[in-house]
């Protein structure tokens, strides 16, 4: 198994009585509630977190894109990759994603990242996201062009590395006459491609499809949603006609480990409830305004998510139940994942291990406890597959 | 619906519903946001002066959801070959919010077949610093209650439970109103411009509590329609036809009357 840490870079010192007065940590909550004195700190203790999970041992440290809400500072993530890959020296830096539908310009993209690739001598890996529904209400692009717009911008990202330019690209939302990007990417022919997604058949459709093979990631999700979505991606895969390796299948969930089940449960316990309750906080026509999904999916999620995750009301009891938290003493965080990865087949764990208020000295005291005595007790397990043994005349 | 007739017209390779019902002169209604397919009360009052025709718009209802739909000028040009089509002249045009917006861009693109316009609490332009309200970010109980000034109107809407069926009309109707309207935010930044272009009769009508296009839009269309007649409708929200059904019939027909003796 992989392992990478996710951060989200969340506004910790919020005010979280904020809810007396608004439904969401998103889009309309007042920037009068960041007070940039703390959030200068906040900054850079969580580039210092990033960089120590290079310094333990973790193959990976990943940033995201959010706009205008608590919940994550990283609206121009490119900054803190930018940060990352001089700091960090030996891990790979994701950036989980740029949400391409919100641009004008998706080719900033194509050179942000090739800048990253070059400076972190092949270090990158590209994340490619859609941003969640809300990004639609704080940006003002139209949420039914959502896909359309991502499918186009991702096939000229792709372009823009891999064909020899300059060449034109005629879409329907992005047409340029001279495709000519500077600098090319290191790795050839490209960086590695992640797609974080909450879960789509039309996503996993496409990910998996034999031409890309991306590495599909479940973010934030009950294990059983994530068991089905990983078992989509295998059938998918199959029906393709290869076998999808663990290494294309991650899950991104938060991580805490203590001493001990009872402390880790003690010392998780405000802050995870304040990740799922408070910085998630979002009404569903703020998560999922219409085309967004496809009229199908609509119609599948809708009713779950008014009770899901964005409805708050959690426990740290709930969460672990479910999945959304790993939380735990070395030894049950162990078994844990153990038991999950034999049920879902994952080979990549994005451990969230700062989530919403959890302090530095906790963030740390966790870290060092994940990779000492988790990380290399996992390690043999979700790692390629053997071939799959085809069925010939012998 | 006893009064009224269903059939399906396919035009631009878009199957779409209408209802018709009544005799006289041709009136064609323009639905907004939540779509048409009932013979409502209001159709019925006006059925007993004019031929009321109403369409689902594509995209919406029971319509297709053509490939072609992008924006509302495609719409536009969608019920010009409908007119062409149908073969109707001398048609009184009655738009209601995005319908409103609908019918004002048609009337710029081409008049000739149109003996009058109304825009009721019509989409289509913005007022700079006059906000509409977000019907995207409402819930759904308080985008019900936003849409009437008479908050019992509101609570017996809210009291009726969808079918499957009608749940399913709803997201369609709510996909295609995103793509229509989402940004620019239930506006045309060129609709304006061409306003004065329109040569028919027009009356524009707002309910004075309207809280989703406030009643400020509503000077602003008459100002830029050559002798346009403005009504404001005292206590009525967003949905004059429903909340006032009478009253706003009442003055249809009478400025309708008006405009052609």
């Amino acid at each position: 198994m992989k392992f990478y840490m996710i951060h989200l870079m969340p506004f910790a010192d919020l005010d979280l009585s904020y809810d007396k007065h608004y439904n969401s940590a998103w889009v309309t909550l007042p920037n009068s509630y960041y007070d940039p004195q703390k959030g200068a700190k906040l900054y850079n203790r969580y580039i210092d977190e990033l960089v120590l999970a290079d310094e333990l041992g973790f193959d990976g440290v990943c940033c995201n894109e959010h706009h205008q809400n608590a919940y994550g500072l990283m609206p121009i993530p490119g900054v803190i990759a930018g940060a990352l890959v001089r700091e960090t020296k030996r891990c790979q830096v994701a950036v989980l994603g740029r949400a391409l539908p919100l641009l004008t310009y998706p080719l900033s993209v194509a050179e942000e990242y090739a800048m990253l690739d070059n400076i972190s001598n092949g270090r990158l890996i590209a994340g490619f996201v859609r941003g969640i529904g809300a990004e639609y209400h704080s940006t003002g692009v139209n949420p039914a062009e959502s896909h359309d717009r991502f499918h186009e911008a991702h096939d000229l990202i792709l372009q823009a590395w891999s064909r020899p330019g300059p060449f034109a690209f005629e879409g329907k939302y992005y047409h340029f006459q001279y495709v000519n990007t500077w600098p090319r990417p290191v790795q050839q022919p490209h960086p590695p491609v992640w797609i974080p997604s909450q879960g789509s058949r039309e996503t996993i459709e496409w990910a998996s499809h034999p031409s890309r093979r991306y590495t599909y990631l479940q973010t934030f999700s009950p294990v059983d949603q994530l068991a089905r979505f990983m078992a989509m991606y295998q059938q998918q895969a199959q029906k393709y006609g290869y076998q999808a390796s663990p290494q294309q299948l991650g899950w991104a969930t938060p991580v805490y480990v203590s001493d001990s089940d009872e402390s880790a449960l003690r010392e998780a316990r405000p802050h995870i409830e304040a990740f799922y309750n408070k910085f998630l906080r979002m009404p569903v026509e703020m998560l999922l305004p219409p085309g967004y999904l496809s009229l199908t999916s609509m119609a599948a999620v809708t009713d779950k998510i008014r009770s899901g995750p964005a409805a708050g009301g959690y426990t740290i009891e709930d969460l672990s139940a479910k999945g959304m938290i790993i939380c735990g003493g070395p030894d049950s965080v162990v078994r844990q994942l153990e038991t999950y990865q034999k049920q879902v087949g994952f080979g990549k764990l994005i451990a969230m291990t700062q989530f919403g208020t959890l302090p530095h000295d906790l963030t740390v005291k966790s870290m060092e406890l994940f990779a000492r005595e988790v990380m290399p007790r996992l390690r043999h397990i979700g790692e390629e597959q053997p071939p799959v043994r085809v069925h010939a005349a012998e | 619906m006893s009064d009224a007739t269903e059939s399906w017209e396919t035009i631009a390779g878009c199957k779409i519903n209408v209802l018709r019902g009544g005799r006289g002169a041709p009136l064609l209604f323009l639905h907004g946001a939540r779509g048409a397919g009932v013979w409502l009360p209001f159709f019925k009052a006006l059925s007993e002066h004019f031929e009321v025709i109403v369409p689902e718009h594509p995209g919406f209802g029971r319509s297709d959801m053509p490939e072609w739909l992008d924006n509302v000028g495609d719409l536009a040009n969608f019920y010009l070959e409908f007119l062409q089509r149908l073969g109707l002249r001398e048609v009184n045009l009655v738009g209601t919010s995005l319908g409103g917006w609908i019918a004002a861009d048609l009337a710029v693109r081409n008049s000739s077949a149109l003996r009058s316009l109304t825009l009721v609490a019509a989409a289509g332009i913005h007022v700079p610093g006059a906000h509409k309200g977000d019907l995207f970010l409402w819930t759904p109980e308080q985008l019900v209650r936003n849409l009437f000034f008479d908050q019992a109107l509101a609570e017996a809407m809210l009291k009726q439970t969808p079918d499957e069926d009608e749940r399913k009309r709803q997201a369609k109707n709510a996909l295609t109103l995103a793509k229509l309207t989402w940004q620019p935010r239930l506006y045309d930044p060129n609709l304006r411009k061409w306003l004065h272009r329109i040569d028919r009769p027009a009356l524009i009508v707002w309910g004075d509590s309207d809280k989703l296009i406030p009643p400020v839009y509503g000077p602003a269309f008459r100002d830029l329609i050559p002798g346009a007649k403005l009504l404001m409708i005292r206590d009525c929200g967003h949905l004059p036809h429903v909340e006032k059904t009478a009253e706003l019939a009442n003055a249809i027909v009478k400025f309708i009357e008006e405009a052609t003796r």
